[in-house]
């Protein structure tokens, strides 16, 4: 059924913390999310090509890097984005067959594959790019927020929660309720001003980001100019070097 | 956006015939249209061959075309969906008409209601095609106000020039039907410059900036991307069009589309006859020729947010 499951008081809300403060775009948690996916309730996540020019795959987290500010001012940010398991998720009610669905009991969305068509509409309408299309089977795939890991009474409880968050080296992932004002991803949001990606466009994101602390914003003062640089050409080894150049630059 | 073949030809045909499907049913009923059962029976036979070779050809590009039917299920919540059921419920009325119009000689009565509704049933087809694109909050080109009211005038248009030559030929003189379709060319054409110049000035209010909480320090810009090929996301939705390819095709989408089917329409209009019959069906092929490109223009220049998180600074 593609109508959302009514909102109750103390929704729980399952979701992610990002904090893009520690982010060291290591790319780990990416790999991590396509190594048990592959093999988990969405897989398996085909590659296209892989060791070829126009490598294709499915996976379900991405990692951009971006930068903000300029020169000595700026700041390199990584940027891990896998779906944010909306509260208002249009890529379910756009689906026409009810392969896509939002659980009532916490939040999550979800795509049944016996029933999906491919018709490619839940990625159109999806602004963050979560879902992504199985060439092969014919049918679209997204992040399950490793249904069958926070859930799995197979693995020890320390183990329970998403393999992206389970493999982050620096801790800048986070799994929790974010419907209990109480939980600790709550309070994490609480304290460091956490936010929604594109929150204009109503979507209600149910993962957060913690954008990068404001830390030392004023560019280091200019190096004091010492004694002028050896001109290169004082060096007869720089002109060979330089002759090397320009042969290799041709 | 990618421009899909399937999806242009669905949409420009299923159009045309769901179009042909109103003006048939609306204005046979009321003695508009030759009564003529030859004459209706090759109308029918064109509007029913363009709506359901449109709905075929649209599950060209489904991942598993096999479970189609499925999609008929979600109309509480999917406009693809209640595109799916409105196409599929116009059927069984426009048959009854066809068969009381072409076997029984008759459009009065029980036949004609049923042209009516079918006729209605077409509209909310129609609609529905509109309102998948006008839903679509992450697409700034295609969520505007323009995007239905241009499928309509679009499929209305395309309908009455395919109508006009096939009225010649029962009816020689029949000036009404040229007269009509060129006051509906102007029409489509008044509201495909609206669209476009709504788009060529008017811009997402998300930014990088927005999509990624970041521009604290100052502008915020793409460092890396987390992949070095396309992925799906990037073949899909990352599709581009140069400015000078964009200019280029709407002057053709001007003059196919729209300029030549007026031309030709107030050609047949002025001389009648044969050469009524053979202009007529000249617009038909030019306009066919500029909603093509109309539709392809219309996802190509279509921009999805996606494209904020690798490297767009607006979409």
């Amino acid at each position: 059924m593609t109508s959302l499951p009514e909102a109750r008081p103390g929704q729980k809300k399952l979701g992610l913390v990002i904090d893009l403060d520690i982010c060291v775009g290591c790319h780990a948690c990416a790999t991590a999310c396509k190594e048990w996916n592959a093999s988990g309730h969405m897989g398996p996540l085909p590659d296209f090509n892989p060791y070829g020019e126009g490598a294709w795959g499915v996976w379900f987290n991405r990692i951009h890097s971006f930068e903000e500010g300029e020169g000595e001012a700026a700041r390199t940010v990584h940027f891990p984005k896998s779906c944010l398991h909306c509260e208002e998720p249009a890529c379910v009610t756009v689906c026409p067959t009810g392969a896509s669905y939002k659980r009532a009991e916490d939040g999550i969305v979800l795509v049944d594959e016996s029933i999906c068509i491919g018709c490619k509409l839940c990625s159109w309408a999806c602004p963050y790019g979560a879902r992504e299309f199985d060439a092969d089977e014919g049918v679209m795939k997204k992040c399950t927020l490793c249904i069958d890991r926070i859930y799995n009474e197979h693995l020890p409880p320390e183990e329970r929660q998403p393999a992206c968050v389970m493999v982050c080296p620096v801790n800048a992932r986070h799994f929790g309720d974010l419907g209990d004002p109480d939980a600790e991803v709550s309070q994490l949001v609480a304290g460091r001003g956490g936010g929604d990606l594109m929150p204009e466009l109503g979507y209600k994101p149910v993962n957060k980001y913690l954008p990068p602390r404001a830390g030392r914003m004023t560019p280091s003062a200019p190096v004091a100019s010492g004694p002028a640089p050896h001109k290169a050409s004082e060096f007869p080894g720089d002109r060979l070097l330089r002759w090397v150049d320009r042969i290799l630059s041709r | 956006m990618h421009p899909a073949f399937s999806i242009i030809f669905f949409t420009t045909a299923s159009g045309a015939g769901f179009a042909l499907i109103i003006l048939l049913g609306l204005a046979a009923p009321v003695g508009l249209l030759p009564a003529n059962a030859g004459f209706g029976f090759v109308a029918l036979a064109i509007a029913l061959v363009l709506a359901a070779g449109g709905l075929a050809s649209s599950t060209l590009h489904l991942g598993r075309p096999e479970r189609a039917w499925r999609a008929f299920s979600q109309w509480r919540s999917s406009w693809l969906s209640r595109e799916g059921v409105f196409s599929v419920l116009t059927f069984p009325p426009i048959s009854v008409f066809g068969i009381g119009w072409v076997v029984f000689g008759t459009t009065a009565g029980l036949v004609g209601l049923c042209g009516i509704l079918a006729a209605a049933l077409a509209v909310a087809t129609i609609y529905c095609t509109g309102m998948i694109y006008a839903s679509l909050k992450p697409i700034h080109q295609w969520r505007n106000s323009w995007v239905v009211p241009n499928y309509f005038a679009l499929g209305l248009m395309s309908g009455l020039l395919i109508l006009h030559p096939l009225v010649r030929l029962w009816q020689p003189r029949a000036p009404g039907v040229a007269v009509v379709a060129m006051i509906a060319i102007l029409a489509a054409w008044r509201l495909k410059e609206g669209y476009w110049r709504t788009i060529d000035t008017t811009s997402f209010p998300a930014t990088i900036a927005t999509a990624t909480l970041l521009g604290r320090r100052g502008k915020v810009r793409l460092f890396e991307a987390p992949h070095t090929e396309e992925n799906y996301l990037l073949k899909e939705m990352g599709f581009r069009i140069a400015r000078k390819h964009r200019v280029r095709l709407r002057r053709l989408v001007r003059l196919a589309g729209f300029g030549l089917p007026f031309l030709l329409s107030l050609v047949a209009l002025l001389l009648g006859g044969v050469i009524a019959v053979i202009a007529g069906g000249l617009a038909v092929l030019s306009a066919a020729l500029g909603l093509v490109i109309e539709r392809w223009l219309f996802f190509a220049e279509a921009r999805h947010t996606v494209m904020l998180y690798y490297g767009a600074e607006g979409v």
